[in-house]
């Protein structure tokens, strides 16, 4: 899947990433990590805790500009932290709306309201909602403005089974429905195997890319034992990324 | 129960005052009941709503100026590290400068007009709001910061939606304090160069027959009106920017 469309919706190319700060010793962080996202597709980078996958997503995103290389495509998504960050003194719908540009805030979007089951807590504040109703508002704020790629950061991360699931199966339908593409971070292998078209490797820091794994197989035709396997040979192959 | 004890210390702080009058008999403390005759007297001759009012308004003047300066002072000190680094001593310097200098040699070097009173009640009191400001605007969410940046906010939606509500408490304590202290320094203003307002009619009390009814009489009215409008203005203010948490 990964030779489908002509041009990827995300491309990435950081030659070298540096933190230096007074007083420690320069760390690299990344060092020569290049992929691109299709259209449609979902990809999810894994890799060790620490790895630089978020500092990589920041410099996709354009928040860190101090590196060397090449980054496109974040002008066309939409982003969701690790932590919900919404504004905790406007409400669910006010935080929403802030996805859009100002000349679009006040566009209808009772059809997002609903596929996400946010209709009864538009006039909420965020505090008053749980941690997985705050992480479908930041969904719904990433959402809003139809974006091409959604790109995620360790969404599902410290929610119960049955609310990742459930937030998971909301995200795989939203993109499945609009043709959108989701490049996702995570530390969960189990999550990327059940979800992604795409495997990303990451090494340890420096951060460069160990494996491109495709995934073939449809996504409604994965079961656990195909999962399993999957996992095994993956860890089988890169034992340092991915535990048995 | 909380107004019940309010109210019972005040009277108990009354009739504390009413036994010392009593026992030392004296012009120089007089009973709750003197100053209240004489409030009265001076309502009815029309000084009291006349001297009340300009110093309402010299506060209400200086306030306004005083927290828009330094809330606009605050926040660039709190988010440029060159301008803090810059006019951190100046500010130091005005801060440990006591009001009573400012005072005077802003009637010295304007001359005395209300122009030089209002600034001097400015410069007492901006840096105390700068400096609260600054705090405020040093410890922005810089989470929220990002998520601004990655959603590509304007700069009015970021001012309006992220700056001003993380800005918003500490606004407030700096009005709250600066509001009591505006208004102990109008009343040295008016003492040092102005022919009204309660700090003239303090002094000239004081000077004319060391009358300590009018003395009282007038600060107690004006603490009235001053804690008035903290409760019913600022208090609830507050409760309005707190209202999400």
């Amino acid at each position: 899947m990964s030779a489908a469309g002509a041009d990827p919706v995300l491309r990435v190319s950081i030659d070298s990433k540096w933190y230096r700060s007074r007083g420690a010793e320069p760390v690299e962080a990344v060092r020569d990590l290049a992929f691109g996202v299709e259209a449609g597709e979902i990809v999810c980078l894994i890799g060790p805790s620490g790895a630089g996958k978020t500092t990589s997503l920041r410099i996709l995103l354009g928040l860190d500009t101090d590196y060397t290389g090449q980054v496109s495509g974040a002008e066309q998504a939409g982003m969701v932290f690790q932590e919900p960050r919404l504004l905790p003194w406007r409400s669910v719908e006010h935080n929403i709306r802030l996805g859009l540009p100002r000349a679009r805030r006040g566009r209808d979007l009772d059809g997002l309201f609903g596929r996400l089951g946010l209709a009864p807590w538009r006039a909420s504040y965020p505090k008053a909602l749980s941690l997985g109703m705050q992480r479908r508002v930041a969904l719904a704020r990433a959402l809003a403005d139809d974006p091409r790629v959604l790109v995620l950061d360790e969404p599902f991360v410290s929610l119960d089974d049955a609310a990742a699931a459930e937030l998971r199966g909301l995200v795989v339908d939203t993109v499945d429905g609009a043709g959108m593409s989701v490049l996702m971070v995570t530390h969960n292998v189990a999550e990327a195997i059940g979800i992604a078209d795409r495997l990303l490797l990451l090494s340890r820091r420096p951060a460069s890319l160990v494996a491109d794994v495709p995934l073939d197989r449809e996504r409604g035709a994965r079961d656990r034992a195909w999962a399993e396997a999957t996992r095994a040979t993956l860890a089988a192959l890169y034992p340092e990324i991915i535990a048995v | 129960m909380g107004a019940l004890t309010r109210i019972a210390s005040l009277l108990v702080l009354v009739a504390a005052w009413q036994a010392a009058a009593l026992e030392a008999g004296s012009r120089l403390l007089p009973a709750p009941m003197a100053v209240l005759r004489f409030i009265i007297q001076e309502a009815e001759r029309g000084d009291l709503i006349h001297n009340v009012g300009v110093t309402l308004l010299r506060v209400a003047i200086s306030f306004g100026i005083a927290m828009v300066l330094g809330v606009a002072l605050g926040v660039a000190l709190g988010r440029s590290k060159a301008a803090d680094l810059t006019l951190d001593t100046p500010l130091l310097v005005l801060l440990n400068t006591p009001a009573l200098v400012i005072t005077v040699l802003a009637y010295v070097w304007v001359g005395l007009t209300e122009a030089a009173a209002i600034l001097a009640v400015v410069l007492n009191k901006l840096p105390n709001v700068a400096v609260i400001v600054r705090e405020g605007a040093r410890n922005l969410d810089p989470q929220l910061d990002e998520m601004a940046r990655a959603y590509r906010f304007d700069r009015l939606t970021w001012a309006r939606d992220v700056l001003i509500p993380q800005l918003q408490p500490y606004v407030v304590t700096a009005s709250r304090s600066g509001l009591s202290l505006a208004w102990k320094i109008v009343l040295v203003v008016e003492l040092l160069g102005r022919p009204d307002g309660v700090g003239f009619a303090i002094n000239y009390y004081f000077v004319q027959s060391t009358d300590v009814a009018a003395i009282i009489g007038y600060s107690l009215v004006f603490m009235a009106v001053m804690i008035g409008i903290d409760v019913l203005l600022l208090q609830r203010l507050e409760a309005h920017v707190r209202r999400w948490r």
